[in-house]
């Protein structure tokens, strides 16, 4: 054995060509069926890419390093489901870029938020989480209803997103900022646009109850409160859950 | 061009070794910054309130700068440092590229850390863990990557011994693979060229499965390959006995770069990746027990006949423990990885305890091993200062970790079973904010551990500091080191 592996302890080139072909194989066997595989993402109805300010709040989410604490994907046990709901399915984070499934719950899953607390629930518990739950750990986010949410460059998100696959439409992204303002302000006209765009179920709210200003505090709620309500599970079938 | 020099010399070429100094200084710098975020981190779970009501001081933004500065300052600057210093001892020949090229890597990288954990402070991330740095970063890591590189296998090319010693095998491992994993999880769509933000991709599925295949092989790799590649140097030269056995080494370097790779889906048991997946992750984790232990016997058996060393030799009591706590965690990994027992400790503490048991506990233990021999050899010096202190640091730091990993045991197991536990009457017998009290004690406890480990570090400041501020004659003079005694 030592005297065959001569040949490349004694060769960088051979020792560095045998490495990156050792290492190819697991990648390659595992990544690539899954862009491969059609039934990896399962059929199921009421995806659709986030709205603006949905995108926006995710962006928040993602910068502020919620997953540290928080996971998104609820497995297949019985206390799981009964205290999150229906287990993850592959497509609802297929407009996920990136993927924020999480691997610690210092706090609890978040995969099926959307719709359990009021907005003014969750406004009051990022200003001071333990107002309203007093053994919570999280830190406070006080600061995100004070900024404003940045809005000149909103439709470049969409386009990038496009890139990537999320099948953002020509009138989604031309109508981006439009979308965003009407989501956080049910008074105003552009609702129907954004919910003919979007589907009915958008949820539009002033949710961070200061109806001046379009904050991060609103983009963030009104992306907790979509998280796993898109796919309606009452209408599945076994077939169309199978992966 | 290095070459012909070399050739026509009647003696060789110097080594590099400021270089290689400066590194092990940042090893020591970034070690304390990176141990001291964690400890803050640590006690935010304990006591919310020092989360500040900050943006900038949020669990949720320091988390990604503690494991950064640990992972890529702490441990990137010890292997960059170590793998400049074994590759030209190993091949006789001075860095390929010379100076000029090892500085801009050093600086390059430690330019790299700052301006990523100011931008995580200041709210820029991509959002995966362990390859936090948006875009920008990502470009120039791949640039400095490409640079250490061609130095690293430059010295190999030029070397002045027929083989390649194993400890470089390990090393080049590490270098080849951190690039490729770097690349492919790195990919990404700028919202804005001269902007910071991007979105990466792969998305859902795919974006878990890429990102874990990365994270899992930054242990792998990172962690792991260059690791023992310093394990592969720096023991046998320590103990002064050759590696235990040649052909495990071949046998176990093979199989863990073979192996390794497939590991990541055992972090996404039970979640939407495809089973398929999730079980080959599974199979190939519980494989990879026997090559990790492979090594763990070739580092142990290196001592064999100079176990004596261990009582004398505190620095080398470092390095064996480390090798020690490797093979533990290399077994508690496997274990981990069966899925049974995922569903119980995923999400939960258990993890963080097992991360540390393998980063307090290998990663920087053998960092610090390596620490304890780089800095007389580089600055000349007969000894480190003090022995005695060395004997300090390990045991506080010993202890400390004893204390992390237990505390993160019994938080991690409890509060798994707490959200499974159902009551008489069928229902879920805890709510999910009872089981976050239950842990609180064991985070002060491990709060505790993780105060334990920066004092240790910071008596490792002190005798670093005062071993290279002595002189070479001072220190040879025996007031700092006689023959070698018993260390306590």
């Amino acid at each position: 054995m030592a005297y065959k592996h001569e040949a490349l302890e004694t060769n960088v080139i051979y020792l560095a060509i045998a490495i990156l072909l050792t290492i190819s194989i697991g990648g390659l066997v595992q990544i690539i069926p899954l862009f491969a595989v059609e039934s990896t993402i399962e059929r199921v109805q009421g995806m659709r890419p986030y709205t603006p300010l949905e995108l926006i709040g995710r962006n928040i989410y993602i910068r502020e390093g919620c997953y540290t604490c928080h996971s998104q994907q609820i497995r297949p046990f019985r206390d799981e489901i009964e205290r999150y709901g229906h287990y993850s399915l592959a497509a609802e984070s297929m407009y996920d870029h990136p993927f924020q499934w999480g691997s610690k719950r210092t706090g609890p899953d978040l995969a099926r938020v959307g719709g359990k607390y009021s907005n003014d629930w969750h406004v009051a518990h990022m200003i001071e989480p333990r107002a309203v739950v007093p053994e919570s750990v999280m830190p406070g986010y006080p600061f995100l209803a004070a900024a404003d949410v940045r809005t000149d460059d909103i439709a470049k998100h969409l386009i990038a997103n496009r890139r990537v696959g999320v099948p953002y439409s020509e009138d989604m992204i031309a109508n981006a900022k439009a979308d965003l303002m009407a989501q956080a302000n049910p008074e105003g006209d552009g609702v129907d646009a954004l919910k003919g765009r979007y589907g009915d179920k958008v949820p539009v709210a002033d949710f961070d109850g200061n109806p001046k200003r379009v904050t991060e505090m609103d983009a963030l709620v009104a992306y907790l409160q979509m998280l796993g309500t898109l796919v309606k599970f009452s209408d599945l079938t076994l077939k169309e859950l199978q992966q | 061009m290095a070459n012909a020099n070399a050739a026509a010399l009647p003696t060789r070429e110097p080594y590099i070794e400021d270089v290689v100094k400066a590194f092990t200084l940042a090893v020591v710098f970034w070690g304390v910054v990176g141990f001291i975020v964690g400890l803050v981190i640590a006690l935010q779970l304990v006591f919310p309130a020092l989360n500040l009501g900050l943006e900038w001081t949020t669990f949720g933004r320091l988390r990604p700068v503690h494991t950064s500065a640990v992972i890529f300052a702490f441990g990137g600057n010890v292997m960059l440092g170590s793998s400049y210093h074994v590759v030209q001892r190993t091949c006789q020949a001075r860095l390929f590229g010379g100076s000029a090229l090892a500085w801009f890597v050093f600086w390059g990288y430690q330019l790299l850390i700052v301006m990523a954990a100011l931008t995580y402070v200041m709210g820029y991330s991509q959002g995966k863990e362990y390859a936090e740095p948006e875009w920008t970063f990502d470009l120039w890591l791949t640039l400095i990557w490409v640079i250490y590189l061609i130095q690293f296998a430059g010295t190999l090319f030029k070397r002045k011994e027929p083989h390649i010693y194993v400890a470089n095998w390990f090393y080049l491992s590490f270098i080849l693979t951190v690039a490729v994993l770097h690349i492919g999880n790195g990919l990404s769509m700028p919202v804005d060229i001269f902007g910071s933000k991007s979105y990466p991709a792969a998305a859902g599925v795919q974006s878990a499965m890429i990102q874990w295949w990365y994270g899992h092989n930054a242990v792998g790799f990172f962690l792991t390959a260059g690791f023992l590649g310093m394990m592969y140097y720096f023991v046998p030269k320590r103990a002064e006995r050759p590696v235990y056995s040649y052909r495990l080494s071949i046998v176990h370097f093979w199989a863990i770069v073979f192996m390794y790779i497939w590991a990541g889906p055992h972090h996404l048991h039970y979640t939407a990746l495809p089973d398929w997946a999730q079980t080959l992750g599974m199979v190939f984790s519980v494989v990879l027990w026997m090559p990790s232990w492979g090594g763990m016997i070739n580092g142990l058996m290196t001592l064999a006949g100079a176990w004596d060393k261990l009582r004398t030799d505190p620095g080398l009591r470092f390095s064996i423990v480390a090798i020690g706590f490797y093979a533990m965690s290399t077994f508690e990994g496997p274990v981990m990885s069966i899925k049974a027992v995922n569903a119980l400790s995923h999400y939960t503490d258990w993890t963080i305890g097992h991360v540390h048991s393998g980063a307090l506990g290998w990663v920087a233990f053998i960092t610090f091993g390596t620490v304890y021999y780089l800095v007389p050899v580089l600055w000349k010096r007969p000894d480190m200062y003090s022995r005695k202190l060395i004997a300090w640091h390990f045991w506080i730091a010993t202890i400390g970790i004893v204390l992390y990993i237990t505390a993160m045991w019994v938080s991690g197991i409890m509060q798994g079973l707490m959200w499974r536990a159902y009551d008489d009457l069928g229902f879920l017998q805890y709510s999910f904010v009872e089981t976050v009290q239950a842990m609180r004690p064991y985070y002060a406890i491990r709060a505790l551990g993780g105060l334990l480990f920066v004092l240790g570090a910071l008596i490792m400041v002190y005798n670093v500091w005062m071993t290279v501020r002595g002189s070479a004659a001072e220190t040879a003079g025996g007031r700092l080191r006689g023959a070698p005694q018993a260390a306590e």
